[in-house]
């Protein structure tokens, strides 16, 4: 991956992106078990695969989501972030 | 020195014989199975056959014997870190590999070299005095010391770094070593295999049965096997074996990429180390520098290479040690990080009985090896941590008792 499409900008060079880690939902602080809590602090799903993530365009100051395979590196498709990525 | 060579000089019987025995298929069912056929995972298999009389165990490997970050790390050897409890652990290792060459009869080119971190702002520095306090406290030959010390050891060095990021300070340890990384596996697994240990390469996990909250067997590329007892010891593939016994990690995957250039002359005897920089550098007795930098940008399950990390740590080398403008680079290769959150590992007990883990260990787990099999067999032996291993136990993340240890990383990843 030497090229990453940013939504608004196109596609730029990878040095112009910062790696915001894996994608997750956050549970809701009041009612989440201290169990459930600390998995949403800590822990991750290493293994690799499909999955999505966050990811910044440094130049443009723009966070977005990226699907992308941790094993093979491929990028499916980025997107900005909307009410349907938390929930969908 | 090692009398086998001797003895093999004035032999009339050659070839030598095999370092391993190639074990036939695998069996039914082991008292033990160690996932990994790495540095870790050999000497966990060793230290269970030598100190506690259990030899019934299969050494399953999906490579061959070495192949992952046993191969792969920059070679060193340590023990100034910054938390009492790393300090303690890692002190322990050095002690184990200064005896690992007469115990094998296998020269592992331990070579004590001095190992100086360099400081290049007043942060920087702030950590390397906690650093040395804390490991003189617990008997570590560890100091600071100024730039111009920097120079009298170092001679080719630009303490300036060409105006950017002049040197300012550093900590200095003394007994900071490199070995020969791939021996030292080598060595426990040949160790492991004359006292009856099965070390089956090629042979990858596939899956691992669980039932009533314990671990009953592995099934294997090989076929089945049932087993009370499994240790995983693959660091970078984790997530994947963890996944198999449904448990959760805190643990990220990152390649970490290192390089050797074209034999040198001897120049460089002591191993250079700057955070700010992000490079870590020593001359391997051929003559090579054997150089690596920090871990890659992004979470990636992959061993590739970057012609960015080629260019990033040339620049950085270069303002460190401008004389080796002309020298080329050989060769350049990755390996698999998993990295922890408080940049510790993680050792021990799991939820999931007769499940062990010995892992997260990020870009710190080669000068653990000895160490990390000698505590992990005893936890597989007596179902319980010893105390040496308790702060990096798998519970630490609920328990919000994190083991900062990332201070003491060699440079920021």
């Amino acid at each position: 991956m030497k090229i990453l499409t940013c939504p608004i900008n196109g596609p730029r060079p990878i040095q112009e992106f910062l790696f915001g880690g894996e994608f997750r939902e956050m549970p809701d602080p009041d009612a989440a078990t201290d169990a459930r809590w600390t998995d949403y602090v800590y822990n991750r799903d290493g293994a690799p695969g499909p999955r999505r993530e966050w990811w910044y365009h440094l130049a443009s100051g723009t966070w977005f989501i990226a699907e992308r395979d941790t094993g093979t590196n491929d990028v499916k498709g980025t997107y900005l972030y909307t009410d349907e990525v938390e929930h969908g | 020195m090692p009398y086998r060579l001797l003895k093999y000089g004035l032999s009339s019987k050659h070839p030598d014989e095999r370092m391993f025995t190639t074990p036939s298929e695998l069996k039914k069912s082991y008292d033990a199975v160690i996932i990994g056929a790495g540095g870790h995972g050999l000497a966990a298999a060793y230290y269970l056959a030598r100190d506690f009389g259990i030899t019934d165990v299969a050494v399953l490997e999906k490579g061959y014997i070495g192949a992952g970050g046993t191969g792969r790390n920059t070679a060193i050897i340590r023990s100034n870190y910054l938390t009492p409890e790393g300090v303690k652990f890692y002190d322990e290792s050095i002690r184990l590999f200064k005896d690992l060459s007469g115990e094998f009869d296998l020269n592992l080119f331990y070579s004590e070299r001095g190992h100086f971190t360099l400081a290049h702002s007043d942060s920087a520095i702030r950590t390397m005095r906690w650093r040395a306090e804390v490991n003189k406290h617990l008997g570590v030959d560890s100091e600071y010391v100024e730039p111009e010390d920097v120079k009298v050891a170092c001679p080719p060095i630009d303490l300036t770094c060409g105006g950017d990021a002049p040197i300012m300070g550093a900590l200095y340890h003394p007994p900071g070593a490199i070995a020969r990384h791939d021996a030292v596996a080598w060595g426990y697994g040949a160790g492991a295999d004359e006292r009856g240990v099965e070390i089956h390469q090629g042979t990858e996990v596939t899956g691992i049965d669980v039932k009533k909250g314990r671990v009953v067997g592995v099934r294997t590329s090989g076929g089945y096997v049932r087993t009370p007892k499994v240790l995983s010891a693959v660091a970078g593939w984790t997530p994947s074996i963890a996944d198999m016994v449904g448990l959760r990690t805190p643990l990220t995957v990152r390649p970490l990429q290192a390089c050797v250039t074209e034999p040198l002359k001897p120049f460089l005897d002591k191993i250079m180390v700057s955070g700010s920089l992000h490079v870590y550098v020593s001359q391997s007795s051929r003559g090579e520098l054997v150089m690596g930098g920090s871990t890659d940008p992004y979470e990636l399950n992959s061993m590739r290479s970057t012609l960015e990390f080629a260019e990033g740590l040339s620049g950085h080398m270069l303002d460190l040690f401008p004389s080796l403008s002309n020298v080329k680079i050989l060769r350049v290769w990755a390996g698999l990080c998993d990295m922890t959150p408080d940049f510790a590992p993680i050792m021990g007990r799991t939820p999931v009985g007769g499940f062990y883990i010995d892992a997260g260990w990020g870009t710190w787990g080669f000068k653990a090896t000895p160490v990390s099999g000698k505590t992990m067999a005893q936890t597989l032996a007596t179902d319980r941590e010893p105390e040496l291993i308790h702060a990096f136990r798998l519970s630490r993340f609920e328990e919000l008792e994190l083991t900062g240890e990332k201070g003491a990383a060699s440079v920021g990843h």
